[in-house]
């Protein structure tokens, strides 16, 4: 194997930097929860390529607890999303201002 | 260059070139076949990296279902790129938005440099059922070290769907209570009442 982890471990920190990226300056909801998605997937990749540096498969675990998660994450969130859209018609991330005081 | 870094720089190229793509996109539709993209080419990563098991998940459990369920939604909600999604950041804002990505960035690199990593372990991908990443090593680890998690993400599912139904359902006028007349208070109590 001749890619070092530390190239996949960069190619993770670039993703969670566009992850970021996206949730900063996106004004689609539906974007930015995608970059969210985005996020987790980086942190994902950490962890494998943590698990093959160590030789342990603790981190596939992990990992798959971590798509559980995010699963539940994108059902109650679009599920929000549905509901906000159907009060006030818009997807803009501004005015997605309920819990704002 | 060896065959494991053309598919890493292509894989990686094509991760990146997704996600970039995703979030400049106005089209949420194309945003979503953007992030399909990326999706399959981190499966790719993973593969390499020996995650069998945990690839074949990613293309199935990410690619395949939670993204056809915002494809649903967007459809639900009949977005076609042309809404009005407000006034953009001023360039300030803007640039300092990318000036802290970048920082996280510049920070996350220099972690990555400072740990001392140990040498990967050779043959990643092998045909042994018992092998790094395969479907029977990670169960046993799943149905035997990490039961207790496993199980407990089965009530966070259950609270999930609960919690997604009750939140996107719809008010619908015969649940109102029959004493008041269905007015925009009434309307208000049967929520709070739904809520609660």
């Amino acid at each position: 194997m001749s890619v070092p982890i530390s190239a996949y471990l960069t190619l993770a920190a670039v993703l969670f930097g566009l992850g970021t990226v996206g949730v900063l300056i996106s004004r689609n909801v539906i974007v930015l929860f995608m970059s969210i998605e985005l996020m987790l997937n980086a942190a994902n990749m950490a962890l494998i390529a943590f698990s093959r540096a160590l030789n342990l498969m603790d981190g596939h675990v992990m990992v798959f607890l971590v798509m559980t998660v995010a699963a539940a994450e994108a059902a109650v969130g679009l599920g929000m999303i549905i509901t906000i859209h159907r009060n006030r018609e818009t997807i803009n991330i501004d005015r997605f201002d309920l819990m704002k005081w | 260059m060896t065959l494991d870094a053309v598919i890493f720089v292509v894989s990686a190229v094509v991760a990146i070139f997704g996600a970039a793509m995703m979030i400049a996109q106005r089209n949420p539709v194309a945003s979503v076949l953007y992030l399909i993209l990326s999706l399959v080419a981190q499966a790719v990563i993973y593969v390499q990296l020996g995650a069998l098991f945990v690839g074949v998940m990613l293309v199935i459990v990410y690619a395949g279902a939670i993204m056809v369920l915002f494809l649903f939604v967007i459809m639900l909600l009949n977005l076609r790129g042309g809404e009005d999604l407000g006034k953009p950041s001023g360039r300030v804002s803007r640039f300092t938005k990318y000036a802290v990505t970048l920082l996280l960035f510049i920070e996350l690199v220099f972690v990555i440099r400072g740990v001392a990593l140990p040498p990967p372990v050779a043959d990643a991908v092998s045909s042994q059922p018992d092998a790094f990443g395969s479907v029977r090593a990670v169960s046993m680890l799943l149905f035997t070290r990490y039961l207790y998690p496993f199980q407990l993400t089965g009530v966070l599912m259950l609270i999930a769907v609960v919690g997604a139904v009750v939140i996107a359902r719809k008010e619908r006028p015969e649940e109102l209570p029959e004493e008041t007349s269905p007015d925009t208070a009434s309307t208000e109590q049967s929520k709070e009442g739904t809520q609660a």
